[in-house]
């Protein structure tokens, strides 16, 4: 296996409406990625992930080439899927030796669109698309499972929105953030029962992107390269009914294979876009007490739709980076109710 | 004797789907329509290859970065390439058959595409000078139908080596 590092991470400020266009947004995440990674264009590969069914915008994900620069002709792929599948395109391509670094990035504009509707377009086209759940109603039968699997209580939902939202006062690029009481939460009325607003995540427009180098190439520009120790992803049934929504088995055999329990972890950056999913999460990752989750707020208080998964890889290499975590482990998620689940575990020097 | 009802193969299904969106243009775009609104073509320029984009979408494909001079262009141009149109589409109002064609207008450095109308087909070619006939100026909207097409004007052709180079 070769190293690979994260070398640089950037995101946009994330916001509810952005009237920029996708490369308006996303050239300046871009410019300030590689301005960090010391790395001169043109990268070895780039790859990103992105879905113009959020913005209605056909072949959005085509022109947000711009942003990169496309000319003279790169290597370059794209995946209907968060930004962290991208990572793991590009880590497989640079472990194929094809690539020594690579730019990853992904932008979602979710505002044009009825978001909840939107996503109930990635169903099952013939027995469940047609009945156009939407995508929190879907969260909120997984919730109920979930609290009737383990005997917690909407209590518990609500202090994680609260831990989240306190967390996020430290994250300038969060959309949501600041200081709210579990009593007043739960006073509120639901969405979809057991979820209230506090559960789900907000509807907002952002990017992300991240350079990734292999060994050398690593260490020559970055004084800090923060290494990709492991790296999985695992898929479960398109069928919600056959799946048992109150667990997430791909993200405990990925949890395994990327050796989350190979050492402590200090910090995890969950992609749980719902308060009951950072549960089950941490139960299929095995996290301890101790283990500091989601220091950014995680997507509950920013989730651009295709980076939000990204992000939490980035925030977790950051926290590397900056010295304040030894070892931490990122999770993205994708599909409804965690249907698919990549797992990367990244450690310092 | 026709197949018993539960042996026979459901065919199709009826699952009608329509999505809305409230589309934003961006801010480039929004600049450009805002123009079209007042009559005027904005394109803009490349700061480090100094092209000039229209209809611009704040930035320039080639060197990755942001345009953010505006230009106004002039709403006559040449002809770089076109085809005639034959085949009826719901959607588009001009007369059958038609010439499209791409559009290099005075000052800019990519195509433009638009509709040639007001001279016999078999005289629409490559160099031919044409102007923007716009809707009257009441009608005048931040749309691209604003400019209903363009037309000859009498003036030389521009020889095809000027041209090449945004082809």
């Amino acid at each position: 296996m070769r190293e690979v590092a994260v070398v640089s991470f950037a995101q946009s400020r994330h916001v509810r409406r952005d009237t920029r266009n996708e490369v308006e947004i996303l050239m300046p995440v871009v410019h300030e990625v590689v301005e960090r990674s010391g790395i001169e264009r043109p990268f070895d590969f780039t790859c990103s992930g992105s879905t113009d069914f959020l913005q209605g915008q056909p072949f959005a994900f085509v022109m947000a080439l711009d942003a990169a620069g496309a000319w003279p002709p790169i290597s370059e792929s794209h995946v209907e899927m968060d930004g962290a599948w991208a990572l793991y395109e590009a880590w497989v391509k640079i472990q194929t030796g094809q690539a020594d670094h690579a730019l990853v990035y992904s932008f979602g504009k979710s505002s044009p669109g009825d978001l909840p509707e939107v996503l109930s377009r990635q169903l099952d086209p013939y027995v469940l698309a047609p009945l156009w759940p939407d995508a929190v109603s879907l969260a909120a039968l997984q919730a109920r499972a979930w609290l009737e699997a383990s005997g917690h209580s909407e209590r518990e939902l609500a202090e994680v929105a609260v831990r989240s939202r306190q967390s996020a006062k430290a994250n300038p690029n969060a959309l949501l953030s600041g200081d709210l009481e579990v009593a007043k939460l739960l006073a509120e009325p639901y969405l979809a029962a057991p979820l209230r607003r506090h559960d789900c995540p907000p509807i907002c427009d952002g990017a992300a992107a991240l350079v990734l180098a292999a060994g050398d190439v690593a260490r020559r520009v970055s004084r800090r390269p923060v290494w990709i120790r492991g790296i999985d992803h695992r898929v479960e049934a398109h069928s919600l009914g056959a799946r048992n929504l109150a667990e997430s088995p791909s993200t405990r055999l990925a949890g395994e294979r990327a050796g989350v329990g190979r050492g402590r972890v200090d910090v995890a950056e969950l992609h749980a876009p719902f308060t009951h999913q950072e549960w089950i999460l941490r139960e299929a990752l095995g996290l301890e007490a101790g283990v500091d989750v989601n220091p950014s707020g995680g997507a509950l208080c920013a989730n651009p739709m295709m980076a939000a998964g990204l992000i939490r890889i980035g925030e977790a290499a950051r926290r590397i980076a900056e010295g304040t975590a030894r070892r931490a482990v990122a999770h993205a998620t994708s599909g409804p109710c965690l249907q698919q689940n990549l797992v990367c575990v990244l450690e310092g020097e | 004797m026709s197949e018993p009802e539960e042996t026979k193969p459901v065919k199709s299904i009826k699952a009608p789907m329509r999505l809305e969106y409230q589309y934003t243009a961006g801010q480039a775009t929004s600049r450009y329509l805002r123009g079209i609104g007042q009559g005027r073509i904005l394109g803009q320029r490349c700061p480090s290859c100094r092209k000039v984009y229209v209809p611009p979408r704040g930035s320039c494909p080639r060197c990755a970065v942001a345009t953010t001079e505006e230009v106004q262009l002039s709403d006559k141009g040449t002809v770089t390439t076109f085809a005639i149109v034959r085949v009826p589409s719901e959607n588009i109002s001009v007369p059958l058959p038609f010439a499209s064609v791409h559009i290099l207008l005075d000052g800019a450095d990519i195509p433009f595409f638009s509709v040639v109308q007001g001279c016999p087909l078999e005289q629409v070619r490559i160099g031919m000078r044409v102007r923007a006939e716009w809707v009257p100026r009441e009608d005048l909207a931040p749309t691209a139908t604003s400019i209903r097409w363009f037309v000859p004007i009498d003036e030389p052709d521009v020889p095809f080596e000027k041209l090449e180079a945004a082809l």
